[in-house]
C-alpha cells in the first residue's frame, strides 16, 4: 500500500482487505447466530430435548386454566405453560401484558432454571387483532377457527 | 371529490414518471435529442402532482371522510386533530405514499437546482429516479390506493392504534422517510455516472448534499424513534434489536460510509467504484427496511397489514432495483479508471478503515436480521437479540471508534506516525486512564468499560482537529465533523453508562408507600381514575426525592383506549442532568396496591443528545458544502460576465493574457 505499488495493485489490497473483513464478519456472524440465537420451544419440545439452563430461548403454549398465581409481594406470578402433551411451569417477575389471562397464549422469553422451572424475563401476549407474536398465529389458528365457526352460525 | 383528485393526480405523475424515463433514454442515446428537453420539467411536474395527491390525503384525514376506505379503517372523528393528519401516514397506504411524494419531492429538486453535471450523465440520473419512481407508483395504484371509496361509507371510523397516537408519529415517520428516500437520489447518481462512466471528484460533490440530507434526517429519525420506543412501550429500553429498528440501523450504516467515502472521492479523487457501490447498497438497504416493515413478514406495530400480494410486490420491486443495479455495476465497474492513490497511514487509510468496519457491522446486522426468516423456511424459530447483536457487533465498532479518534488528525495522501505521535498517545492514553479508573472503582462489565473508555477518548480525539486552528476562520464542514464525532462520544457514553449503572426496582405498592431506587426515594400520594379524549386511566400520584432533596412530582398513568380496545403505559420521567427515573404503573394487585416499575438510568438522555449533536453536524456540515457551492457559482457568473465585458471592449481575454 506504497507508493511504490503500481494502481492495479493498490486497488487489488484495498478490496482483498475489504473481502477478508466483510468475510470475517459473515463467519463470526454465522458462528455467533448457531450460539446466540434464542430457539422456540413448546412444552413437548422442552419434555423431549431440554435446553440448557440458562441458553436464552423462548416457550411458546397456553397458560393452563387455574395455574396462575400471584405471590405475596404482587409482582411475581407463577403459571403452567402446556400444549396438550407436556407441561412447564414458569415464573415471572414483572408487569403482565393486558391481554395475559388463563387459557390464552403466550410467548416467554427467558431460560430454563436447574429445577426445571422456566425463568421468564419477557412474555409477549397477544397485544391487538394487528401486534401479535408470529408464535401465536399459529397457536390460535385453532381458536379463531372455532370464532369463525361460532359466528357463521 | 378530492379523494378522487388525489388519485387523478397520482396517476397523472406516474405517466409523467413513464414519460420521463423513455425522454431521458432518448437523450442518453443520442446527444442533443429534442425530447430529452423534456425530462426536467417532467421531474418538477411530478413533484408538484404529489404534492397535490398528498395534500388530497391530509384533506381526507383532517375532514374525516369516512367514504374513503382507508380514513375508515384508521381514523376516527373523536380523535385529536394533530392525530388525524399524522394518521395520515400512520397506515401501509398512506404510508407509501408519503415515500412516493417524498421521492417526487427530491427527484423535482435535483431536476431544477443540479446543474454542475455533465447534461447525458444528469440524464441517466433522472431517468435511473423516474425508474425507481415508476416501480413505486405502480405499487401504490395497484396494490395500495389510499383513496379507495368505501360503499355505503361507515359511520365511524375503526380509529388508529393508541401507541401510535402520540407526538412522535408526527415525526418519526416523516423524518425517517426523507432519510430513507432521499438514498435514492444517492442511488440515482450512481446509476447515472455508471452509465456514462464519468465517476470524477465533482460526482461525489454533487451527491454529497443529497447523502448529507438523508444521513441527517436518517439519524433524527432514529434518534426519535429510539425516545419514542422507550417512553411509549414501558420497557425501559432505547433499543431492542427490533427488526424494525435494524430496518432504520441498515440505511443510516450504509449512509454513513457513503459519507466518508463521499469525501474522499471529493476530496483525492480516490475509491470511485467503493463510492458507487455504496451508493448503491445504501438505497438497497433503504429498500430492504421498507420490506421488511412493510410486507407483513414481521409482525410488529409497524406491519400495518398483513398482506402477501404485497409482500412479494415489494419483493420483485426489490429484485429489480437491486439487482438491475447489482448487474450494471459488475458490467462497469472495470471501465471506470483507478483514482489516485494513497498511502496506508493518510486520511484516506483511516477512512478506508471508517469503511471496512461500518460494512461489516452492516453485514452483521442483516445476517443477524434475516437469519429468523431464513431458518423459518426450514420450520426452525429463532430470535436473534442482544446476545447476539452487541457482542458481534461491538468487534467491529470499538476498533472503528479507535481510528475514528485518530483519523480526522491525519493528513490527506500520506502522513508520518512521528507528526501525530503525541496526540495519538494522549488519544490513547486517555482511553488507557479511563478504562483502569472506571475499573477499579466499579468493576463494571467488560463492554460497558470499554465504551466508557472510548468514548473519552473519541470526545478527546474529536477536539483535537481544532488545535493550533483559528476557530472564527474554520470551515463549516469541520465543525460538523468535529461536533459529529463528538456526539458518537456522547451518545456511546449514555449507552454505556446506562447499561453498567442502571438501577432497576419492581413492586407492589399502595398510597402512602415509599419506593427506594438508586439514589431516589419515590412515595405514592394517590392512585386515581382519570380520562382523556379516548381513553381513561389509572393514574397513580407520586413524588420523587433525589438523594432527600426537595421531592418533584409525576404522575404515570396505565391508560385504557377504547376505539381500538388497548391499554397503554403512560411513564413518568424524571429528567437530571446526570440521569433520567423512568416509572411505569402496572395493573392492580389485592388489596389496593399497584404494581411499580422503576429505574434509574445513569446519562441515559447522553444517547439522544448524542443523536441531536450527531445530526446537528451533518446540518452545519449540509450548510457549509450548499454555501461553498453558491459561492463557487457566482464566482463563475462574474467572471464569465467580466470575461464578456473584456471580450466586448476589445480587450484579450483574461486566459489569453495568463
Amino acid at each position: 500500500m506504497t507508493d511504490r505499488l503500481k494502481p492495479k495493485h493498490q486497488r487489488l489490497v484495498l478490496v482483498i482487505i475489504a473481502l477478508v473483513a466483510l468475510i470475517g464478519a459473515g463467519l463470526l456472524a454465522a458462528w455467533a447466530l448457531r450460539n446466540q440465537a434464542s430457539y422456540f420451544y413448546v412444552p413437548s419440545d422442552i419434555a423431549a430435548d431440554p435446553p440448557e439452563a440458562g441458553r436464552a430461548v423462548r416457550l411458546g403454549g397456553m397458560v393452563e386454566e387455574g395455574s396462575l398465581t400471584t405471590a405475596a409481594d404482587g409482582v411475581t406470578v407463577r403459571f403452567v405453560v402446556g400444549d396438550g402433551e407436556a407441561r412447564v411451569p414458569v415464573v415471572f417477575a414483572g408487569i403482565v401484558p393486558d391481554l395475559f389471562v388463563e387459557g390464552s397464549g403466550v410467548v416467554a422469553e427467558g431460560s430454563m432454571g436447574a429445577d426445571g422451572t422456566f425463568l421468564a424475563t419477557n412474555l409477549l401476549a397477544k397485544h391487538d387483532e394487528n401486534y401479535m407474536p408470529r408464535e401465536l398465529e399459529d397457536m390460535n389458528m385453532a381458536q379463531a377457527r372455532a370464532t369463525v365457526a361460532e359466528t357463521a352460525e | 371529490m378530492i379523494a378522487e383528485l388525489g388519485l387523478a393526480a397520482l396517476w397523472l405523475a406516474a405517466a409523467l414518471s413513464a414519460l420521463q424515463l423513455l425522454a431521458a433514454i432518448a437523450g442518453v442515446r443520442a446527444q442533443g435529442s429534442a425530447i430529452a428537453a423534456l425530462v426536467r420539467p417532467a421531474a418538477a411536474v411530478q413533484a408538484l402532482l404529489c404534492a397535490i395527491a398528498f395534500l388530497a390525503l391530509l384533506y381526507v384525514f383532517a375532514s374525516t371522510d369516512l367514504s374513503v376506505a382507508l380514513v375508515a379503517a384508521n381514523s376516527h372523528s373523536d380523535k385529536p386533530l394533530i392525530f388525524k393528519l399524522a394518521g395520515a401516514w400512520g397506515n401501509h397506504e398512506g404510508s407509501m405514499l408519503l415515500w412516493v411524494s417524498v421521492m417526487a419531492l427530491a427527484g423535482g429538486l435535483i431536476a431544477i437546482v443540479e446543474r454542475r453535471l455533465p447534461e447525458r450523465t444528469m440524464l441517466a440520473t433522472l431517468g435511473a429516479q423516474s425508474f425507481v419512481s415508476l416501480g413505486f407508483y405502480a405499487f401504490l395504484l395497484f396494490s395500495s390506493n389510499p383513496f379507495e371509496r368505501l360503499d355505503p361509507a361507515p359511520l365511524q371510523g375503526n380509529g388508529l392504534n393508541p401507541l401510535l397516537q402520540d407526538i412522535g408519529l408526527a415525526f418519526h415517520p416523516p423524518t425517517l422517510y426523507f432519510g430513507y428516500v432521499g438514498l435514492s437520489v444517492a442511488f440515482s447518481f450512481a446509476v447515472g455516472a455508471l452509465v456514462t462512466r464519468q465517476v470524477t471528484p465533482e460526482f461525489a460533490r454533487v451527491m454529497r448534499p443529497w447523502v448529507l440530507g438523508a444521513w441527517i434526517f436518517l439519524t433524527l429519525g432514529i434518534t426519535a424513534g429510539s425516545f419514542w420506543a422507550y417512553y411509549e412501550l414501558g420497557w425501559g429500553g432505547w433499543w431492542f434489536w427490533d427488526p424494525v429498528e435494524n430496518a432504520s440501523l441498515m440505511p443510516w450504516l450504509a449512509a454513513t460510509a457513503l459519507l466518508h467515502s463521499a469525501s474522499v472521492l471529493a476530496a483525492r479523487d480516490a475509491l470511485r467504484t467503493w463510492t458507487i457501490m455504496l451508493g448503491v447498497v445504501a438505497f438497497s438497504m433503504s429498500m430492504i427496511g421498507t420490506f421488511l416493515v412493510r410486507s407483513g413478514i414481521l409482525t410488529s406495530v409497524h406491519a400495518f397489514a398483513v398482506d402477501p400480494e404485497r409482500g412479494s410486490f415489494i419483493l420483485a420491486l426489490l429484485a429489480i432495483y437491486i439487482g438491475g443495479a447489482l448487474v450494471l455495476f459488475a458490467l462497469r465497474a472495470n471501465t471506470v479508471a483507478e483514482g489516485e492513490r494513497f498511502a496506508l497511514l493518510s486520511r484516506e487509510g483511516a477512512l478506508v478503515v471508517n469503511n471496512v468496519a461500518l460494512s461489516s457491522i452492516l453485514g452483521i446486522v442483516l445476517l443477524g436480521t434475516l437469519y429468523p426468516l431464513l431458518t423459518e423456511a426450514f420450520d426452525l424459530r429463532v430470535s436473534v437479540g442482544p446476545p447476539y447483536f452487541n457482542p458481534v457487533g461491538a468487534m467491529f465498532f470499538l476498533p472503528m471508534l479507535v481510528v475514528l479518534a485518530i483519523g480526522p488528525l491525519l493528513r490527506w495522501r500520506r502522513d508520518s506516525f512521528a507528526r501525530v505521535r503525541w496526540q495519538v498517545l494522549a488519544v490513547l492514553g486517555l482511553a488507557g486512564v479511563v478504562l483502569l479508573a472506571v475499573w477499579l472503582v466499579t468493576q463494571i462489565k467488560l463492554l460497558p468499560l470499554l465504551g466508557i473508555a472510548l468514548a473519552a477518548a473519541v470526545a478527546l480525539g474529536s477536539l483535537l482537529p481544532l488545535r493550533g486552528r483559528d476557530l472564527g476562520r474554520l470551515p463549516l464542514p469541520v465543525w460538523g465533523m468535529v461536533i459529529s464525532h463528538f456526539g458518537i462520544a456522547v451518545a456511546l457514553f449514555g449507552m454505556a453508562a446506562d447499561s453498567a449503572f442502571q438501577e432497576e426496582r419492581l413492586v407492589a405498592a399502595g398510597v402512602g408507600e415509599t419506593v427506594a431506587v438508586g439514589p431516589w426515594q419515590a412515595r405514592v400520594t394517590a392512585i386515581v381514575p382519570t380520562a382523556g379524549p379516548n381513553w381513561t386511566a389509572m393514574e397513580a400520584q407520586m413524588a420523587f426525592a433525589y438523594d432527600g432533596g426537595a421531592p418533584r412530582l409525576a404522575a404515570p398513568q396505565a391508560r385504557q383506549f377504547w376505539s381500538p380496545p388497548q391499554e397503554t403505559s403512560e411513564v413518568a420521567l424524571i429528567t437530571r442532568w446526570n440521569g433520567q427515573l423512568y416509572v411505569a404503573v402496572g395493573n392492580e394487585v389485592e388489596n389496593e396496591r399497584w404494581q411499580l416499575r422503576l429505574w434509574w438510568k445513569p446519562f441515559v438522555t447522553f444517547i439522544w443528545y448524542g443523536g441531536v449533536l450527531i445530526a446537528l453536524g451533518g446540518v452545519l456540515a449540509l450548510i457549509g458544502r450548499v454555501a461553498g457551492d453558491l459561492r463557487r457559482r457566482a464566482a463563475v457568473r462574474l467572471i464569465e460576465e467580466r470575461r464578456a465585458d473584456e471580450a466586448n471592449a476589445g480587450f484579450p481575454l483574461a486566459r489569453d493574457r495568463a
